[in-house]
């Protein structure tokens, strides 16, 4: 496969202190991968280098090679800008624009990249919300506040404006912690459905939400606080959940820390 | 259902430790605050009131006496027995040289505001934040005096092109005023009020949630764009307010004023050009403190400053109307 995400020897650092050290790991496109592990272990800072988010921290820069489809996205002539638009993200709380309403939080980056006819703009949205399994309940309030939503729909919104720009990637950092379960399984539904389209990389808390969604599972841990975060094993979900490798994974995975 | 279902507080016997908390007397503190704020709220709108009823009471024999249209006269002679006065000069030059003031001051500190938020360098941010906010706090009467010396030789040059190349649209009409124009007016509040304006913007900005901005970079946008979708819808509503307070700065400012203004003679013709003279009610009111000898006289002053106090409250009015009316998408 030739569009693969592929993190090589990766270490991430915040100024001078190293947060991670040594990540190698390769996503495959149309499969879900969970990052998981205990907090302060990297997970999240890991997702941020793969859409270049993390250098928007001051002092957050990343050693080591990421590389999508072949092309280096460090490289030194590719704009970050242009990585964010190949590889979406969606965000631990729900965050849509406040002052905008649905249906401009829908095409906001569609009109960042340009697009201004109406009736495309129009598809794209129906497109995308009807792609976040949002489409039948917003329909009739395009135009009210996206702030005016519940936490849940509010999530799927985020998740229809990062998909409305068509990204090859989608990143998730914990995108059901903020919410009920009843919201949350409504996002574990679309996942199941995005995967079909895209490459999905998300960062959960939630151990079931891993086992549920994911082909592949990523464990992170540290070996104490102030130490680097490090990928301690990677693999097909089901080995990760019944026959990991490592001790701590086992330790992990069975609810014995975390 | 049985008996269990029923609460055990309503079992409880009267005079129990959870029966004495409940009704206790509330804390003395809670009703001195309590008794303290709402006595200041009271006062805040009593005292406005107040000053309201004050000028009114005292305008209104003058006015009444007045022998000229208060509204469109430009006239000012307010003692013996056929006072005609107006303020039609005094609210032209006030409102025009707070605009030329609001139009220069606001742009200009909103960009020095986005500049220390999100594109000076990290080690710069902190130390710029502390001292515009110093500069702020800085009497704006010191700005005026400044503008007043170094802006006098680079107005002009302006003033002298705006005439000779827009000189046919009657605001550019030249004049033949060289000093005090409504024009470098303008340009001096514009530097008194500067600070202040980039000071409460730079503080909005800085509360953009950083959430709103990494959603907008985590769609491809480009520093500017992130700006534009993110920072300034969160802090449209504070540099309103920032705008507002400047603008009530601008239309009272009376010393740096007084100081300037090219006053015109009585009976000049009337012209709508920015580089004319012509006096605000502020320093018109500062000008002639020596005339309020009679009730009369001091009441037509007043009626002057009534016309202020109304124009202050619709520009704030206003400012509200449109905060408020984008409410619904900030909450």
């Amino acid at each position: 496969m030739a569009n693969r995400l592929k993190v090589e020897d990766v270490n991430i650092y915040y100024g001078a202190f190293k947060a991670v050290e040594g990540v190698t790991l390769t996503f495959e496109p149309r499969s879900v991968t969970a990052f998981i592990g205990p907090s302060g272990c990297g997970k999240s800072t890991v997702l941020r280098t793969l859409n270049r988010m993390h250098e928007v921290i001051p002092g957050g820069r990343v050693e080591g090679s990421i590389t999508l489809a072949g092309q280096d996205l460090y490289a030194a002539e590719v704009d970050p800008v242009a990585v964010r638009r190949t590889v979406g993200m969606v965000f631990q709380r729900p965050n849509p624009f406040p002052t905008m309403t649905i249906f401009d939080n829908v095409v906001a980056g569609l009109r960042l990249n340009g697009l201004r006819n109406k009736s495309e703009l129009a598809d794209a949205a129906e497109r995308s919300l009807r792609g976040a399994n949002l489409w039948n309940e917003v329909k009739d309030r395009l135009n009210k506040p996206g702030a005016g939503l519940s936490g849940g729909q509010q999530q799927r919104l985020c998740i229809a404006r990062a998909i409305a720009v068509e990204p090859h990637v989608l990143l998730m950092d914990e995108p059901c912690s903020a919410l009920d379960p009843i919201s949350t399984q409504a996002i574990e539904d679309l996942i199941e459905e995005l995967k079909t389209d895209y490459m999905i990389v998300i960062v959960t808390h939630n151990l079931q939400q891993a086992a549920r969604v994911s082909d592949q599972t990523a464990f992170f841990n540290l070996a104490a606080t102030g130490q680097p975060g490090k990928l301690v094993e990677v693999g097909p979900t089901p080995r990760i959940f019944e026959h990991p490798v490592h001790e701590s994974t086992e330790a992990y995975v069975s609810g014995r820390f975390g | 259902m049985s008996a269990t279902t029923t609460p055990p507080e309503l079992t409880e016997p009267a005079g129990s430790s959870w029966t004495n908390t409940v009704t206790a007397p509330r804390r003395g503190g809670d009703r001195w605050f309590g008794l303290a704020s709402h006595g200041a709220g009271v006062a805040v709108v009593a005292l406005v009131t107040l000053v309201g009823v004050f000028l009114v009471s005292q305008a209104i024999p003058a006015l009444s006496k007045n022998e000229a249209n208060f509204l469109t006269s430009r006239e000012w002679s307010v003692g013996g027995d056929n006072p005609r006065f107006g303020i039609m000069e005094l609210l032209w030059t006030t409102t025009t040289a707070s605009i030329i003031a609001m139009a220069i001051a606001v742009p200009i500190g909103v960009c020095v505001a986005l500049f220390i938020t999100e594109y000076a360098p990290q080690w710069l941010r902190r130390p710029a934040a502390t001292l515009v906010d110093l500069l702020a706090a800085v009497p704006s009467i010191v700005y005026g005096l400044w503008g007043l010396i170094i802006f006098r030789p680079v107005v002009r040059p302006l003033e002298d092109w705006l005439s000779t190349r827009l000189g046919w649209l009657p605001l550019f009409a030249p004049t033949g005023i060289t000093g005090g124009t409504i024009m470098f007016i303008g340009v001096v509040l514009a530097i008194m009020i500067l600070p202040i304006v980039t000071a409460i913007s730079r503080e909005v900005f800085a509360q953009t949630p950083t959430t709103h901005k990494e959603g907008a970079l985590a769609l491809g946008a480009t520093r500017w764009e992130m700006i534009r979708t993110a920072v300034l819808p969160f802090g449209k509503p504070g540099v309103i307010s920032a705008a507002m307070l400047a603008l009530g700065r601008a239309l009272g400012e009376t010393i740096a004023v007084t100081f300037i203004v090219s006053t015109l003679a009585a009976g000049s013709d009337w012209t709508w050009s920015m580089l004319s003279g012509g006096e605000t009610f502020a320093s018109r009111i500062a000008n002639n403190a020596a005339e309020f000898d009679s009730p009369q006289k001091t009441g037509a002053f007043i009626a002057a400053g009534l016309v202020l106090f109304i124009l202050t409250f619709v520009v704030n009015a206003v400012a509200r109307v449109v905060i408020e009316r984008r409410k619904a998408f900030t909450e």
